[in-house]
């Protein structure tokens, strides 16, 4: 056996790549189903070790905007919650994409509205890729499918925060952040030391020195003319985002007469249901966005060209599947399947709905 | 004489602080917080700390801050400066770290991580502008506004049935474990400007040694919010605020230790 | 069905009780055991206050491929410690699945004809045994005799692999137990 190889939730595969990440600080709120993520930082003391700070905050208010203070120095900084918490984090967030910081937030979703219940939910997809707070801003929006994911999404969440100076979202869900499966986490890299942190991030507050004027993170400009020059900065941002940061897989499209359109854990439940369903000769494939934004329009309209139908499948009323009516411009026709309030559906209710939608004889 | 024998520099006595900057002031006239950020420019650069210090802004009258004092800033939102501070702290733990807050930003909107934050004993300095208003938004109610006082939201003045009590968050900040160092200051007279600036001073100095957390709360005046003179704005805080919030050390830590 | 490049081997297997009855933890070590033996694994857990007290179960998924769906809605083998459970998932098991269950409790006997079933009288054995902790490892050791699925050997890897040092000396009670239990079928 392969000693790197090692079982964990993927809460806890969250924590420990964070860690290996180099992250200088964590700053969280207990709330379940992701309470495992600060349990398992405090559990390994990563201020012995890479010298790492782990905070319990008095609430994801104060987590997120630890976040933001953090990140204004330069310093490579995460929280992360579920679905109430990162309600009451929207302000945070606004705050980051409008002073162009990175940072890595984790959002392992359960079901709402309101306190709702503890149980799996992806119902908080408007709220993340069509942004939850104030203001024209992006997110860079990742969703893992397994427990590799949430490892390996920390160090991509953070090279692309940083790339673009943007925060980005790991969009989790109760199945993926509760679930045990194989990891192979990341060799442990060092932090960033001060100086790197000068070079890399000229605009972090690192103490004024003589060769620079003094800098200052905010998001505030009274000058509306200024203000617009500065939404019209990040709308080039996000262009270049959507340009360059696409990701999505594709499971057995090329011959499919259907494709389903699903991501986080629902890709792994509709994966099983193509499974099944080729098994008695129906071609189903599945495209799993990997970035829920940017969103892969492109890639939706060319792979379903010629295909009989889309399912979209969510463990929400019905979110995605609007970004995927966009991609394919009423072209295919598209249909939902959702379950919500925490119920996790299972792979023969995949095949079903596509008997009720489509006519599909299984 | 002629004008220019006067201006000479050898007959220079005083000049603008080196780190204050030559922006023109936001603030209206008789209003404290320039006389504050004065003191704290002069501050940093007598400390030699320009280079290691980050400031952290509010929301208010001071959100601007970060125009005037010539250090790195970040602008807070609204109540959240002591959350910000404490991360930009704890991962910058060499760097002298203060926040500046109002009345409404520290204990109405950002009472919770205000407490937080001196309840760890984080290792920054709190400087909080107490003048019972809000200035910024154009002189409404503010926790710390008097009983009667009158405000724009409480056009017939303050009523503890309806708006509750002034609220001296220093007294119950000097409550909690976390603090080192809590005192109440003005600065309205230049003997009480200089002994602000000794509080502030230690108020920094207890922030780099890493003794907890410090809060300099300095009762000031709002002329406009008031809608008072500069002159009878002092004599109007000197009457009824001091009344309220005392001026003196209320907590100490190096003395009661 | 211990792992074997010729043959394909897949186990949907779900364990299901009360909280307290060791149920997440039996999975964890059968999941652990999977690991030693390079196989995949999936554990899906239901979680929240079932953990105190109501009801918990847990999906085990092993196998020699990579494992899409960690929900599944129809199991291999079902373990089987209360009555609510014993409805919940007697319906959901796969023709000539197996079904474990310990009678202890159960005033509705299970009534499917198309599985084989074994009644485990784990509770009876826990007792007997002494180690009221030993119960899930009663019950692990039955699962193992009945499928095979990991050895004994890897059981034993994973328990260190997945106690923390300090806990190994409980790692031979736990042998004990599983033992026991694979000499009850």
């Amino acid at each position: 056996m392969n000693e790197d190889i090692r079982l964990m939730k993927g809460n806890e595969a969250i924590a420990h790549a964070a860690i290996r990440y180099g992250v200088d600080g964590y700053f969280g709120y207990p709330i379940t189903p992701q309470s495992e993520i600060l349990e398992t930082l405090e559990a390994l003391m990563p201020w012995e070790t890479t010298g790492m700070v782990v905070l319990q905050a008095e609430s994801e208010t104060a987590s997120i905007n630890m976040v933001y203070g953090g990140a204004a120095t330069g310093k490579a900084v995460m929280t992360s919650s579920s679905s109430p918490g990162v309600s009451l984090m929207q302000e945070g967030i606004s705050y980051l994409a409008a002073s162009e910081l990175p940072a890595l937030i984790v959002n392992v979703m359960r079901g709402g509205p309101g306190l709702g219940t503890i149980h799996p939910s992806q119902s908080d997809y408007f709220q993340t890729t069509k942004g939850g707070g104030h203001g024209d801003y992006r997110l860079i929006v990742l969703a893992p499918s397994s427990v590799q994911e949430m490892a390996d999404f920390v160090s991509l969440g953070f090279d692309l925060a940083f790339k673009y100076r943007n925060p980005a979202m790991i969009l989790a869900d109760g199945v993926i952040g509760q679930m045990m499966e194989k990891v192979v986490l990341p060799e442990q890299r060092p932090r960033r030391t001060a100086e790197e942190i000068r070079k890399q991030c000229p605009w972090a507050l690192t103490g004024k020195t003589p060769d620079r004027k003094r800098n200052v993170v905010t998001s505030l400009e009274l000058d509306s003319a200024i203000m617009e020059k500065n939404n019209e900065r990040f709308q080039r941002t996000y262009k270049e985002i959507e340009a360059n940061e696409v990701r999505y897989q594709e499971y057995q499209t090329e011959d499919a007469d259907y494709l389903i359109v699903a991501f986080g854990s629902m890709a792994r439940i509709c994966l099983k249901a193509v499974e099944e369903a080729r098994k008695v000769g129906v071609k189903i494939g599945l495209l799993r966005p990997i970035t829920l934004w940017p969103f892969p329009y492109e890639a939706i309209n060319n792979i379903a060209k010629g295909m009989k139908g889309i399912l979209v499948a969510e463990l929400n009323a019905g979110q995605m599947i609007e970004d995927v009516r966009l991609a394919v411009h009423d072209n295919v026709p598209v249909e939902h399947f959702g379950r919500m309030g925490g119920i996790v559906p299972n792979p023969t209710e995949i095949l079903m709905s596509f008997t009720n939608k489509f006519g599909v004889k299984f | 004489m002629e004008l220019n024998q006067i201006i000479n520099p050898a007959n220079k006595v005083y000049s603008r602080p080196a780190l204050l900057s030559e922006n023109t002031m936001h603030y209206c006239p008789g209003c404290s917080h320039g006389v504050v950020h004065k003191i704290i420019a002069e501050l940093i650069d007598e400390m030699g700390q320009q280079e290691n210090t980050i400031g952290v802004a509010p929301v208010g009258c001071a959100v601007f801050a970060y125009n005037y004092i010539d250090v790195d800033w970040v602008e807070a939102a609204h109540g959240r400066a002591p959350a910000l501070a404490t991360a930009v702290k704890r991962l910058n733990p060499e760097k002298l770290v203060f926040t500046y807050q109002g009345d409404g930003d520290i204990s109405a909107i950002g009472t919770a991580e205000t407490i937080h934050a001196a309840n760890r004993g984080e290792n920054i300095a709190i400087i909080f502008i107490n003048n019972g208003i809000y200035g910024m938004t154009g002189g409404q109610m503010a926790p710390t506004t008097l009983e009667g006082q009158k405000t724009a939201t409480t056009p017939y003045g303050r009523r503890v049935d309806l708006n509750g009590y002034p609220l001296a968050i220093s007294t119950l900040l000097a409550q909690l474990d976390g603090t080192c160092y809590v005192t109440r200051q003005a600065v309205h007279t230049a003997a009480a400007a200089r002994k602000a600036k000794s509080a502030i001073k230690k108020a920094f100095q207890n922030a780099l040694a890493g003794r907890g957390t410090s809060v300099v709360e300095i009762v000031g005046t709002c002329s406009s919010g008031w809608k008072l003179s500069p002159r009878a704005s002092n004599a109007w805080m000197e009457e009824n605020m001091f009344e309220k919030y005392p001026l003196g050390d209320l907590k100490n830590a190096d003395v009661e230790k | 069905m211990l792992k074997n490049k010729e043959i394909k081997m897949k186990e949907e297997i779900v364990i299901a009780g009360f909280g307290g009855q060791g149920v997440l933890s039996m999975g964890k070590i059968l999941a652990y055991a999977a690991l030693m033996n390079d196989l995949e694994v999936t554990w899906m857990p239901s979680y929240g206050p079932e953990q105190r007290g109501g009801t918990a179960n847990v999906t085990v998924i092993l196998s020699d491929e990579a494992i899409s769906s960690p929900i599944v809605d129809s199991y291999d083998t079902a373990v089987i410690l209360n009555q609510q459970s014993l409805d919940k998932f007697e319906s959901h098991i796969n023709p000539g699945g197996t079904l474990i269950y310990d009678p202890y409790g159960i005033h509705r006997k299970p009534t499917r004809t198309d599985i084989k079933i074994v009644a485990v009288n784990a509770m009876d054995a826990t007792i007997e045994l002494g180690n009221a902790k030993g119960y899930n490892m009663i019950l692990l050791g039955a699962l193992l005799k009945l499928k095979r699925v990991v050895s004994l050997d890897d059981v034993l890897r994973g328990l260190k692999k997945a106690l923390p040092e300090r806990h190994h000396h409980l790692i031979p009670a736990n042998e004990a137990a599983i033992l026991k239990g694979m000499s009850l079928v």
